[in-house]
């Protein structure tokens, strides 16, 4: 009865969206204020039958109603209570109910917070995010309904895939989808800009909070899902530049990008047409994404679908959304005026060269993940692009981006002398290059040029990212009055410095030695002494275990003991690898049991990973800084005039001033 | 700066960009595709001469064999029609076994495919794309009788 009720939810929040299209769209075209009113309303009746809906799949999952197809499918009558409500999104057709309830999340927010905004704007962006909602309602009803019953009812379910039963993925596609979708409000924005044909500085002051938003939930997102690769997949890697994982990277990027255009549409009224192209590639992106993951045109870990019928379908979707917002682009951009210019030397230069670098960046990414596809498709035989390209072309465009990032972020609008900001950063640079040739050298005894350029740009970024606020400070006594976007920005930087060093040391400094080991066994990684104890086997709640012992020392004290384990899942009866992991901000240590090799002894990785940890905190410090960006209080003011009293003064040559 | 020379100058930026993007791709590119043969085409003697190149079937029944002491491993792969003897040193991935499908990168080494990855996903009804071409093609010939 339940899941009947959800899916009949799932309808009404479907006719809510379409109402909620018709009447956002409609009403501004028309000039009907009253039709334009129904929009705010509905888009929150539509997120609460959302809501139902989402709360009768969640109750068939608790109660293990197995005569649920989905539920049947994806969860067992031993599976423990936490998973059973993350299997909810363990599959295809939940994951789009997951999507589903995130868009009209979003969507409610909107309509909760647009009190600022025209009402014919907020309508029409409205109206656009009830268009997407419709289209991926209708896609789930249609291929993918969560809710069809299998009769008769299989006695237990066949269990979530052991891979997914983990913390870190039981929160990681909720965060991911959350950044995914909330691109989709930039989008509504880009196109309500077009309909109107009017793009403004107040435009770009509303939709950069929305923005931000959805570029953090992205970027916590992607990094948890790096975290449990590294730890849940077994073998320690932290990125692998698997198709799935890049169709997430790829809004990031575009994302990243339109954060930094927006800034300068905002501030000089320039690169309005760039900024909207942004926001549809934001959202364009994550739609191929989404086709990429849930076609099965790629087969991956993650791609549990596959089904001619629903590809199709996305495809279709893809051509409507993504052609539509081009056309729509092609026929209003050439009449957005913009007027002023920049030096060649500017803030504006160093914004458009961050811009260009991304996109670079995104197409190298976009034409690795497509191209084996594009070959397969025209029977030019099968390929496949492994990491070293990944890595070298997107390495190729980040170095100049992290390199100019330290110098764009004390540039100054319109024109920046370069004898003042060369005076500004030269102390820090020397003390970074001398920082860099010489720690290493002293800490590790050796010296490359990877660690080199890469450890450089890191401490680099990480060593100019405070002067301003710091100066700010020690005049002021005080950060108040400094504006929080500016401060947002020295944040994100510094986390972008932490990442980076991060991957440099993780790449560079890092050992990993795959050997055989029988009891009593000792194996010497860096400093230290990993001595295999042996195995027993254990019980876990649904699943049974060898579990390994193994002593870590350093210099004869003993460090910890960790324990890897093999489990086999009682229900799929596979094999899966557990690995132990000793974390330290300064170190990993990291086992994993291979295969038994025969009287007791097994294969064994053994890893040293240094600084790891600053891969997935860097990416949090970056999260953290969008969000606290978005507590600036000029997104919260009414007039134009308003804003410009709050806004500090934009700099004429004066370098304390800031990218607001 | 007039408007005119600023966008000659982002014209100029994005050519730049592109160009520069072209180069290190096509380089790239060129140096990291994994082309994919199939055990029958390893019998007919095709192979990329000295690149590393990817190989895919279902691992043959008690074909495994490990060298005592060592990690070292061997087994056959199949496509069903021909077999291709396979080394290998390290960790197997969790769902390596006998009857699965996998796909090795490596090179040849006289008779032997030397690998230096396996990989198998995780699901045991996955079967890599590849190698479920070359069993549906083998499949093919044998329903064919062989008239060709």
């Amino acid at each position: 009865m339940i899941p009947e009720l959800g899916h009949v939810a799932l309808v009404m929040a479907l006719c809510l969206a379409v109402t909620q299209s018709f009447f956002g769209l409609a009403g501004p075209i028309f000039d009907k204020p009253s039709w334009s009113a129904v929009a705010k309303p509905v888009s929150i009746g539509h997120f609460v039958f959302v809501c139902i809906a989402y709360a009768g799949l969640t109750y068939a999952f608790i109660q293990n109603d197995f005569s649920v197809a989905y539920v049947a499918g994806h969860s067992n009558s031993g599976l423990p209570f936490m998973y059973r409500i993350a299997a909810v999104w363990g599959g295809h057709e939940g994951s789009m109910l997951l999507w589903i309830l995130m868009l009209a999340a979003w969507g409610a927010l909107l309509g909760v917070f647009t009190r600022r905004i025209p009402l014919q704007t907020a309508a029409k962006v409205l109206g656009v995010m009830g268009v997407v909602s419709v289209a991926f309602m209708w896609f789930t009803l249609a291929t993918s309904n969560p809710f069809d019953r299998l009769i008769p009812a299989p006695m237990d379910g066949r269990d979530l895939n052991p891979l997914l039963q983990d913390p870190g993925l039981v929160i990681h596609p909720p965060m991911l989808y959350m950044g995914y979708v909330g691109f989709a409000v930039a989008f509504s924005f880009a196109i309500a800009a077009m309909i109107e044909g009017k793009l403004d500085s107040q435009w770009a002051r509303w939709i950069r909070p929305w923005t931000a938003a959805a570029w953090a939930f992205l970027t916590i997102g992607i990094a948890l899902g790096s975290w449990w690769a590294y730890y849940e997949l077994g073998w320690g890697g932290w990125w692998f530049w698997d198709p799935v994982e890049n169709a997430s990277f790829m809004p990031w990027l575009i994302g990243t990008a339109l954060l930094h255009s927006l800034a300068v549409t905002e501030r000089r009224g320039l690169f309005k047409g760039w900024t909207l192209l942004l926001a549809v590639s934001a959202f364009s992106l994550s739609l191929l994404g989404t086709f990429l993951v849930r076609s099965g045109v790629l087969v991956s870990v993650h791609a549990f679908a596959t089904d001619p019928a629903r590809g199709l379908f996305i495809l279709a979707m893809l051509v409507f959304f993504i052609g539509g917002a081009l056309a729509l682009y092609a026929w209003r951009a050439p009449q957005l005026a913009q007027k002023g210019g920049f030096a060649p030397l500017s803030r504006e230069t160093f914004l458009l060269a961050n811009n260009m670098l991304f996109v670079v960046a995104t197409l190298l990414v976009l034409f690795g993940t497509l191209y084996p596809l594009f070959l397969d498709g025209l029977g030019l035989g099968k390929i496949s692009v492994g990491p070293p390209y990944f890595n070298l072309v997107f390495v190729i465009p980040t170095l100049p981006l992290v390199l100019l990032m330290g110098m764009g972020m004390h540039s100054t609008w319109k024109k920046t002398d370069w004898s003042q900001l060369k005076g500004k950063l030269w102390p820090f640079a020397l003390a970074t290059v001398l920082f860099t040739a010489i720690v290493p050298l002293i800490v590790y005894g050796q010296f490359g040029v990877m660690k080199f350029i890469g450890l450089t740009l890191g401490v680099w970024v990480m060593a100019v990212a405070f002067i301003d606020p710091v100066r700010y400070l020690l005049r002021k006594h005080s950060l108040r009055g400094y504006s929080r976007t500016m401060l947002a920005m020295c944040i994100a930087h510094f986390g972008i410095g932490l990442f980076v060093i991060g991957v440099t040391m993780v790449e560079t400094y890092g050992i990993a030695r795959d050997i055989g080991m029988k009891p009593g066994d000792v194996a010497q990684v860096d400093d230290y002494s990993f001595t295999f104890v042996g195995t027993r086997n254990v019980e876990g709640p649904n699943y049974s275990a060898v579990r390994g012992e193994v002593i870590v020392e350093k210099d004869g004290e003993r460090v910890t003991v960790l324990y890897p384990e093999k489990r086999t899942y009682r229900v799929q009866q596979n094999p899966m690898t557990e690995a132990a992991i000793h974390p330290r901000i300064r170190r990993d240590l990291f086992v994993a049991m291979g295969e038994p090799l025969g009287q007791g002894a097994w294969s064994m990785r053994i890893q040293y990973k240094p600084f790891i940890r600053l891969i997935w905190l860097g990416a949090l410090v970056m999260a953290f800084a969008a969000f606290f960006g978005i507590s600036d209080r000029r997104y919260r003011v009414r007039s134009e005039a308003e804003a410009a009293e709050r806004t500090p003064a934009e700099g004429h040559g004066k370098l304390q001033e800031g990218l607001a | 700066m007039k408007s005119r020379h600023q966008r000659l100058f982002a014209i100029g930026l994005v050519l730049a960009g592109v160009g520069l993007g072209a180069t290190f791709l096509l380089k790239a590119m060129n140096q990291n595709i994994l082309y994919y043969y199939s055990p029958t085409q390893l019998e007919a003697g095709e192979t990329p001469g000295d690149r590393r190149f990817r190989v895919g079937g279902l691992v043959v029944e008690n074909s495994i064999t490990r060298t005592d002491g060592t990690m070292e491993v061997r087994f056959a792969l199949t496509d069903e029609a021909h077999e291709i003897p396979v080394l290998y040193t390290g960790i197997l991935p969790d769902l390596f076994r006998e009857g699965q499908g996998i796909i090795a990168h490596g090179r040849m080494q006289g008779a032997d495919f030397v690998a230096d990855e396996i990989l198998a996903k995780h699901d045991e009804n996955y079967m890599p794309p590849e190698v479920a071409d070359s069993l549906d093609h083998t499949r093919k010939q044998a329903a064919y009788g062989g008239d060709k």
